[in-house]
């Protein structure tokens, strides 16, 4: 800010004068509602699990490296397969997307903090003991001379094996519990943004003038209102069973295995969009910032987001096509899947058509996206395969299935987190990323990815079942492992790369200033890192993109914008 | 600024490689499509698209129209965001002042809307056509019953018309069209879900408890083909492995004269037969003739007809059967088989005896 | 980069929504995405219970059902009093609404004891138990949840801290009291009348 004579610090900045300080800055940390901090807690937190998460995948493919290998035992793999799904889903995913969204939507719509400053604190405390009561589950699912066993049932826990006869031990426990502690603090995040995005805007910061990104996260809380929430019922009923002897899920007493599964797939699958849509967003910021021009189609890629909202809410069973539903269900459930590609195709060309005629510059940011980009088309395309019903009898819990959904997951979400990263660092930490650690990074994960993703759609057509920790040597899946891998471990140093040039770039990256991408909404306007109050008047705006129209006087936004 | 663009070029060199991995991607899809289908008969790689029977080949028919279309549209989408990379790169000779700003068009918008809508009609309305012929094919009078119930970490055959209970390998006949044959599965589960697959005969199907499925296969070539269980299922859901031998119909009616014998009672193994009878074995296993009726485990009656123990884990050797038996951990950590501390020579006397169930 | 600074531009008059009903709506849309999947779970099970009491043995709670459905009319008073500042007024009726509810509250007690000890039906008898229980006891604990938010204000109240402006938070909060009643008539059909 002009007015701004003296530099605020970066939130990461350590006291160097005594302890007391030291402690007071610790204090802060933990007692903060500012929405700046609470969303740096967040991304710190789930890139903590990102590591964690990332670990147990390496140690996945180590064992799958060859057939028959012995590096871990079977319980332990199916553990390492179960945390990696959990940790990877709710506390990388989720938290980092609500983290970002919680540091960028107050900044985005000209406010001064969430509308729920202390629910906002509330909530990711709730999320971060969620986190860490499933990992004690380590410790505490058997007891000290039990450690070492963590949940094993799948990060989808059909029933009926979480019943206690299959699962004795409480390890199953921590995990419905943990994922009810921090789906409430996912859900109080969601009220807090739709309250915050409907109630909190500045002056003329209509909803058709809010940054994509912000509308996004929007659309997102409210699936997530009934996304959480059926999972959290679900784990309710689980947890009755295994505690107070009730009966939803035995099937001796004439309980539903099948029921578990639609309860599961009901949250399930929104919940791949309440992941992608803010990468989606993401997107949307970046895209436009290094092709130097507005959003192409921006009702559309908002109406399009609320289709996809709409319609994601009737596509759960297309989990479920291998579970014997009756043809008609299978039809329907296979119509429905398809009907989405085509908002989700209608984002695809906007973004497509935002680059066309633009002028793009590959920084870092730019390079995550647009990777991004080429990678989504193959994973809806992917996807349009597995809704064809009977083609899903074959490929479904196969290897295909776990290219397609980390196709979605890291080729679309982790690229566009990544993407995040890069991009709002400097507005975060007041420093620039290194660009060539952050090419190094790009490439390498570039490469990684596809050298681990692009076999597994092969292996699983040649018939490799997911959840198995060993294969026999026969089947013709030795090679594509063995390259399957590899590219983990190439992924594996990419993501070290990242983290070293976080902490090094903190200390000696280039001096941001407030703008450093020439970028066009509400939080280049303010210093980096932003004072506490965001801004020191409330801004006012007349379109989408209020830093354009400031830098661009005689040419602003307003005059074409309906 | 300067600077930047420096680097900004060598990075629009790199970008070649986006296309060309995804073309790769592509070309190993097609390959893998039409090279295997040529291939015909069974295989020890279970591929997708080496289908053996009518429902596999009407799914491999539906993969392969789905892979075109979505191939022409891959081509065509990464064909425009790559080149549309490169077009618009910056460049140093670029005016100083912004492109032209679109803000968007309500045209262009209804293009991509509705053509993508008409390719959804298409692939639905292929879609249904085998979705429907396939899941809802009547069953003729001739087909063949078996029913498979899926346990921890094992699948159980029987044949509820012709008397024959077996573990882990299933026997149907060949079908053809001048004598149709083809066997219908009635799929229940003893304990957790779990997942029929033989990607060769058919696509998969879950066997989940309280839920009897159904699949049907008529294959008509004859050999060994491999699956193994699709549906995480617990510890050694890796090790219950499938195997399916497609007979001719000679083979086939030999087969089961062969299983419907009662045990054979070889005098010179009494000493393993009576310890496996006055162990545990038989509170598990069932030896059609003999006291043993266990149902927990696989029936023994002709395990020597069996290429394998343990559903898959190991050959069905001696040796195999020795170590199997001294502690299936050997094999198999997380069985409910337990060691049973028997002495070497006990263990030694009941493979014997084991070894005669032909 | 040139520096840039926070845009102004001309007045113009701006209302927006308030951030506690849009908080509420959010609430509830969520907690009735929960009761759905357990009303599911409820008409799913329906006859399916292998042993044991089935939903015959139920009463249908008519006195208990007028006395919740009145405190959504109570509270009604109460709002609209205190939008006019009649404390009196408010006090009594947010009192009365209160009064109701934990008069539905004793009358569920009085139903579980019946079930309980007289039909023998606990949550681990049957799948009908499981999921009655289940049901409507979330939904009960709705009412505690409820009547300890309608308690604090009372407390307030009752101290003289709560006055007219404080109009908008006390209509939020009986937002969240409307829907615990409207819960209860899908409960009530669902369990008394259709699966009966």
């Amino acid at each position: 800010m002009a007015d701004q004579t003296l530099p605020i610090p970066s939130p990461f900045e350590v006291p160097q004068t005594g302890t007391a300080a030291f402690l007071e800055w610790l204090h802060d940390w933990f007692v903060t509602v500012d929405h700046k901090k609470l969303g740096i807690l967040y991304v710190v937190y789930s890139l903590f699990f990102l590591l964690v998460g990332g670990f147990e995948a390496m140690c996945i493919r180590i064992q799958l490296i060859i057939p028959h290998n012995t590096f871990v035992t079977p319980e332990v793999y199916d553990e390492l397969f179960t945390m990696h799904g959990t940790t990877m889903v709710f506390l990388v995913g989720m938290p980092i997307l609500f983290g970002v969204a919680n540091y960028l939507v107050p900044l985005m719509i000209g406010a001064r903090d969430m509308a729920y400053p202390r629910l906002n604190a509330f909530s990711f405390w709730l999320t971060a003991f969620g986190g860490l009561l499933l990992y004690f589950s380590i410790i505490g699912g058997f007891g000290l001379y039990g450690m070492g066993s963590a949940p094993d049932i799948g990060w989808f826990a059909y029933a009926p094996l979480t019943a206690k006869a299959f699962t004795p031990g409480h390890n199953t426990d921590y995990w419905a519990l943990a994922l009810i502690v921090s789906g409430f603090g996912t859900l109080g995040t969601a009220i807090n943004i739709i309250a915050t995005t409907i109630s909190m805007r500045c002056k003329g910061m209509t909803l058709l003038r809010m940054p994509l990104f912000v509308w996004l996260m929007l659309i997102v809380s409210v699936l997530t209102l009934v996304t959480i929430t059926p999972l959290t019922a679900a784990q309710v009923m689980l947890l009755i069973d295994r505690y107070l002897g009730g009966h939803f899920f035995d099937i001796r007493a004439g309980g539903s295995a099948l029921i578990w599964i639609h309860f599961f797939w009901i949250f399930g699958h929104p919940e791949v969009y309440v992941l992608v849509l803010p990468a989606f967003g993401i997107a949307s910021e970046i895209i436009p910032v290094f092709s130097r021009k507005p959003i192409f189609g921006y009702s559309a890629m908002v109406a399009a987001t609320v289709a996809i909202m709409f319609i994601s809410l009737g596509v759960w069973a297309h989990h479920m096509f291998t579970v014997g539903m009756t043809s008609v269900g299978n039809a329907f459930f296979a119509l429905s899947t398809m009907i989405i590609s085509v908002p989700t195709g209608i984002k695809v060309f906007n973004w497509l058509a935002t680059i066309w005629g633009g002028r793009i510059r590959f920084a870092t940011p730019m390079l995550f996206a647009l990777a991004f980009l080429v990678q989504f088309v193959i994973a809806g395309l992917t996807g349009i395969m597995l809704s064809a019903a009977p083609w899903d009898w074959q490929l479904h819990n196969s290897y295909f299935v776990i290219a397609h959904f980390h196709y979605v997951l890291v080729g679309a979400i982790v690229f566009n987190i990544f993407a995040a990263i890069y991009y709002w660092y400097p507005k975060v930490t007041g420093r620039m990323l290194s660009e060539t650690l952050g090419k190094w990074h790009f490439w390498l994960f570039f490469i990684g990815f596809h050298l681990t993703f692009d076999p597994m759609h092969v292996v699983g057509i040649l018939g490799m079942p997911r959840s198995i920790y060993t294969y026999e040597p026969n089947r013709g899946w030795n090679t594509l492992n063995m390259v399957i891998s590899i590219g983990a471990f190439i992924q594996g140093i990419a993501v070290l790369i990242l983290v070293w040039n976080m902490i090094r770039s903190h200390r000696s990256g280039e001096m941001a200033g407030n703008d450093p991408w020439d970028a066009w909404t509400l939080e280049w306007a303010t210093s980096s890192p932003p004072p506490s109050y965001n801004f020191a008047t409330d801004p006012v705006v007349r379109s989408r993109r209020p830093l354009w129209d400031l830098k661009h006087p005689n040419d602003p936004d307003w005059k074409y914008e309906p | 600024m300067a600077q930047t663009i420096g680097k900004l070029q060598i990075m629009q060199h790199q970008s070649g490689p986006i296309s060309i991995r995804s073309g790769l991607l592509l070309a190993i899809f097609l390959l893998t499509g039409a090279c295997t289908a040529w291939a015909d008969g069974p295989s020890a790689i279970p591929n997708i698209f080496a289908p053996s029977t009518t429902p596999a080949y009407e799914i491999y028919y539906l993969a392969l129209f789905v892979l075109t279309i979505t191939g022409v549209i891959f081509v065509v989408v990464e064909g425009l965001i790559v080149f549309a990379i490169f077009k618009f790169r910056e460049r140093r000779s670029d005016p100083r002042h912004e492109p032209a700003q679109v803000y968007g068009s309500t045209q262009v918008e209804l293009a991509w809307t509705v053509i993508p809508v008409i390719i959804v009609v298409v692939l639905f309305l292929t879609t249904a056509r085998i979705l429907f012929a396939v899941q809802d094919e009547p069953e003729p009078k001739s087909a063949l019953n078996v029913t498979v119930v899926g346990h921890q970490f094992w699948w159980e055959f029987r044949y509820p018309s012709l008397g024959i209970v077996t573990a882990n390998e299933l026997h149907i006949p060949t079908s053809t069209e001048d004598r149709p044959d083809p066997t219908f599965l009635r799929l229940l589960s003893a304990d957790v879900d779990h997942s029929f697959w033989v990607p060769q005969l058919a696509g998969k199907t879950d066997l989940i408890p309280n839920h009897p499925n159904g699949m049907w296969m008529d294959p008509n070539t004859p050999g060994l083909y491999y699956g193994q269980c699709a549906q995480f299922c617990g510890v050694e859901h890796a090790k219950m492995l499938l195997r399916v031998y497609v007979d001719t119909p000679d083979q086939f009616a030999a087969w089961v004269k062969n299983q419907q014998q009662p045990a054979v009672d070889a005098p010179d193994v009494a000493a393993g037969r009576r310890i496996f009878m006055t162990e545990a074995c038989v509170n598990c296993h069932a030896i059609r003739g003999t006291e043993a009726q266990g149902t927990y485990g696989p029936d023994l009656t002709h395990l020597m007809s069996r290429a394998t123990i343990a559903a898959g884990a190991a050959d069905n050797t001696p040796q195999n059967l020795y170590l199997w038996i001294q502690d299936p951990d050997n094999f198999k950590p997380g069985s409910h088989m337990p060691a049973m501390l028997l002495s070497d020579q006990q263990i030694k006397q009941v493979v014997a005896y084991l070894t005669t169930l032909h | 980069m040139t520096t840039t600074s926070v845009p102004i531009f001309a007045d113009e008059s701006w209302r927006l929504p308030s951030r506690g009903t849009v908080a509420m709506l959010s609430l509830i849309i969520g907690e009735s995405a929960i009761f759905t999947i357990f009303v599911v779970a409820y008409i799913y099970y329906i006859g399916r219970s292998v042993s044991g009491p089935t939903p015959k043995i139920l009463d249908i709670p008519i006195f208990m059902t007028v006395c919740l459905l009145s405190s959504s009319f109570t509270i009604m008073v109460a709002e609209h009093a205190i939008d006019h500042g009649r404390m009196a007024l408010f006090t009594a009726f947010w009192a009365l609404t209160m009064l109701l509810g934990i008069i539905f509250l004793g009358g569920t007690a009085l139903e579980w004891r019946h079930l309980i000890y007289i039909d023998h039906l606990t949550i681990r008898t049957n799948l009908f138990g499981t999921t009655f229980y289940s049901l409507v006891g979330l939904h009960a604990t709705h009412v505690i949840v409820g009547l300890m938010m309608l308690s604090i204000v009372l407390v307030f109240t009752l101290l003289g801290r709560i006055n007219q402006s404080h109009a908008e938070r006390i209509k939020v909060l009986a937002l969240y009291w409307h829907f615990v009643d409207a819960v209860w008539v899908v409960v009530f059909t669902v369990v008394y009348i259709v699966g009966r």
